[in-house]
């Protein structure tokens, strides 16, 4: 009898311990935007898939890396799930903050190669071009630019267009091009209202410059490094094209933007833009299914184009996100499922049609992805011209001392374009000292 | 019978407690009650002082747990000091200071010296006035940035109602020249009423009589406000400028949500760069040194400061 009483209580034990082990709460920490939506409506066929119950902690862009950042140093449980930002690869690799996936990948069959290349790089890999995993692709993005298509194609702004620079209006293929058109728009009486040329990046506090700008200097002809020799800066940080593509984001500032945009990111351009201020607006990709949705903007009235072209190439800032699972959570299985999940081809699909941008290949490279979104064609077009800023463990001084020297140059007008570049590559020098890698 | 509360409070400790309780020295007594305000003060601002002291002289980062920690000497404190961004921000917080301080006891003791006369609605306006330090700075701060707005922004149609200027013309917190003067204005909005309230509590302190007394030598008012009001207000305003010094010092929330320290580092103040170098770069041993710098000079000012407000109070 008490034998069969201690069996029947160990199995009931047993059950109990086995139930919970596989119905566990997950958090998933991202930024508080539209894709975050889309994915807490995905999310719930995983609940319903797995049992397990997710939770959502998003936080605004502004304050974002800041608060997670936080919470991966501070070694916190608060996230199982982290969709970080693609610089922060190197640091949480690292630091240990992160849960290498290799091996995971490798039990599950899932490829890098069925991703997007330049995702896999910029998001999941570190060291940068070595085959080792801390996150998932989950995210696709780059900056690119949005066009009030309903203005450009009116006849008299046209004619006005033409007898001004002798071509038609259109989509930029260049940056000068695109300058040209910024211009032609600020300050002009559209419908009784004066509108202005574009919205452009301009915040200090935490990215937003540097994103802008990189649009630009990338295209003139800046480099990070010397392609032969790391961490060698000068000469390529602060080259004449650089100098060239920096006094050109200035003068764009200067003479076709909105009055009083000097602190804008993200949230100010999309309000400038669906309220009908601006003609252009810079922004990342992830915007284009909120404007095509628009009462305002949306329903044909807006066009895009990839970043235009410099005199010196053909890039666009990447953003997005990779899928990590966070090395402090107690719940690193349960993590593990839910990323299995989300690398599913049907649920990397349904992320798409969901407002999400898969950058898995099957459904990129689809034959129907390039037509099933307006939008579509662009976003392909410039995830294949994409370059990331540094993803180094000191991305953080790295990136806020650009912020400073740009603003400062940019926004501030204080100083010249040399000597803010000469002033980034000291400022860079010295992290990189610190860091011991000079 | 009736007990006092302290007759309630001994015949409520327990017998054996009182016994031992009555085998202590008044000394020993007094330390078991300034315990744990000693350890608090120890715990919560000695030791971590202390702390902070010792990483200013490492190059500790506490997102790398994993690496070692060196010892770099005077090495940030000698890189805070020569550093011209460090400069430009100290430039920065002294304009914010000196100005806000001017401007708010100006027009706080103004405010004061009208709210004091007898006058129907008196009660009405003082609450009207007090009422923007009654709001968070950061909600401050984020209805400033509407209120500069230069396309839809009240402020730029104000400026253009007397000056005929296009309102678009001028942005207060994009133009270096003028978002200096934006973060003054709101903070000098917000806490003129402050230093109203203190002003108001010293004119309502000096007696009728001293007034009568100088109306009987026949002062005139000018002389009366220059000998008898100012002079007994002084410790009042001494101490308005002593809690708006210390407070605008440390200010952080206001700024960062009206110009985010821009443009450029315009606006960067010493708190703003402070957490930026602490917990956006994460350099620890860095902004130890600069947080000891800081508190340093905030000490010694603020030292030398009270030394002057007490002399002002012995006359």
């Amino acid at each position: 009898m008490t034998k069969k009483l201690t069996y029947s209580v160990a199995a009931i034990a047993l059950a109990a311990a086995s139930g919970a082990a596989h119905a566990e709460d997950l958090t998933l920490c991202w930024a508080a935007w539209d894709p975050a939506n889309a994915l807490v409506e995905l999310s719930k066929t995983f609940e319903q898939e797995s049992g397990h119950t997710m939770r959502f902690e998003f936080v605004p862009w502004p304050n974002f890396a800041d608060r997670m950042l936080n919470e991966l140093n501070s070694g916190g449980q608060l996230c199982d799930l982290m969709i970080g930002d693609s610089q922060w690869i190197g640091g949480a690799a690292e630091n240990g903050q992160y849960v290498k996936l290799n091996d995971f990948f490798a039990a599950e069959s899932i490829d890098m190669a069925d991703f997007i290349p330049a995702t896999v790089t910029g998001y999941a890999e570190w060291p940068k071009g070595t085959p080792n995993y801390w996150a998932l692709p989950a995210f696709g993005d780059v900056v690119g630019w949005t066009y009030r298509k309903d203005w450009f194609e009116r006849p008299e702004i046209q004619a006005d267009f033409k007898q001004k620079y002798g071509r038609a209006l259109g989509a930029p293929a260049t940056l000068e091009e695109l300058k040209d058109i910024a211009q032609f728009f600020q300050g002009r009486e559209i419908d009784g209202t004066t509108v202005y040329g574009a919205a452009i990046y301009t915040e200090r506090g935490s990215e937003g410059i540097t994103m802008g700008v990189m649009n630009a200097l990338y295209n003139y002809g800046f480099e990070y490094e010397n392609p032969e020799k790391s961490y060698d800066l000068p000469g390529f940080v602060n080259s004449a094209g650089a100098i060239a593509g920096l006094e050109f984001y200035k003068e764009l500032y200067d003479t076709a933007t909105p009055p009083g945009s000097s602190n804008w990111y993200m949230g100010e351009n999309i309000d400038a833009y669906k309220s009908g201020q601006v003609a252009l607006q810079m922004n990342f990709a992830f915007i284009w299914p909120g404007v095509e949705a628009d009462p305002n903007v949306g329903g044909g009235k807006s066009g895009y184009f990839p970043n235009p072209a410099g005199p010196a190439g053909h890039f666009a800032q990447l953003g997005g996100q990779g899928i990590s699972v966070v090395a402090a959570s107690k719940k690193q299985d349960a993590a593990l499922e839910y990323i299995k999940w989300f690398a599913q081809p049907e649920v990397q699909e349904q992320w798409w049609q969901s407002g999400g941008y898969s950058a898995l290949r099957a459904v990129v490279e689809d034959p129907g992805f390039a037509g099933s979104q307006p939008y579509a064609q662009t976003f392909l077009d410039s995830m294949a011209i994409v370059k990331d800023f540094w993803a180094e463990p000191a991305y953080a001084s790295l990136l806020l001392t650009m912020q400073d020297r740009v603003h400062n140059y940019v926004i501030a007008g204080n100083g010249t374009a040399q000597e803010a570049l000469d002033g980034l590559v000291e400022d860079w020098t010295e992290v990189f000292e610190d860091e011991g890698k000079l | 019978m009736t007990f006092t509360p302290i007759d309630k409070a001994a015949r409520a400790t327990p017998p054996a407690m009182a016994r031992r309780i009555r085998g202590l020295s008044d000394r020993t007594i007094a330390w078991i009650f300034v315990a744990p305000s000693i350890f608090l003060l120890l715990a919560v601002n000695i030791f971590p002082l202390i702390w902070t002291i010792r990483l200013s002289f490492t190059n500790f980062r506490v997102n790398r747990p994993n690496n070692d920690v060196e010892w770099v000497g005077l090495r940030n404190y000698q890189r805070i000091l020569t550093d011209e961004g460090t400069w430009a921000t100290m430039q920065a917080t002294a304009h914010f200071l000196i100005w806000t301080i001017v401007l708010q006891v100006l027009i706080g003791f103004a405010l004061a010296f009208l709210i004091n006369k007898k006058f129907r609605g008196n009660d009405l306006w003082t609450t009207i006035i007090v009422f923007p330090m009654m709001l968070s700075p950061a909600v401050v701060g984020n209805f400033w940035t509407f209120l500069y707005q230069p396309q839809i922004g009240l402020f730029n149609y104000v400026v253009a109602f007397f000056t005929g200027a296009d309102p678009a013309s001028f942005s207060m917190i994009g133009d270096v020249m003028l978002a200096p003067w934006a973060i003054v204005i709101a903070d000098t909005w917000m806490w003129t009423p402050f230093v109203m309230l203190i002003c108001l509590a010293g004119l309502r302190s000096i007696p009728n009589s001293i007034y009568e007394a100088a109306e009987c030598d026949r002062a005139s008012k000018w002389r009366q406000f220059w000998t008898i009001t100012i002079p007994m207000v002084l410790p009042f305003l001494m101490l308005a400028v002593l809690f708006r010094g210390i407070e605008n010092f440390k200010m952080f929330d206001l700024v960062v949500q009206l110009t985010g320290g821009g443009p450029g580092n315009t606006t960067t103040l010493t708190s703003i760069d402070l957490k930026r170098e602490a917990f956006e770069k994460w350099r620890t041993g860095y902004s130890s040194a600069y947080a000891v710098i800081l508190f340093v000079t905030v000490f010694g000012l603020a030292s030398i400061y009270v030394k002057a407000l007490n002399k002002v109070k012995e006359r």
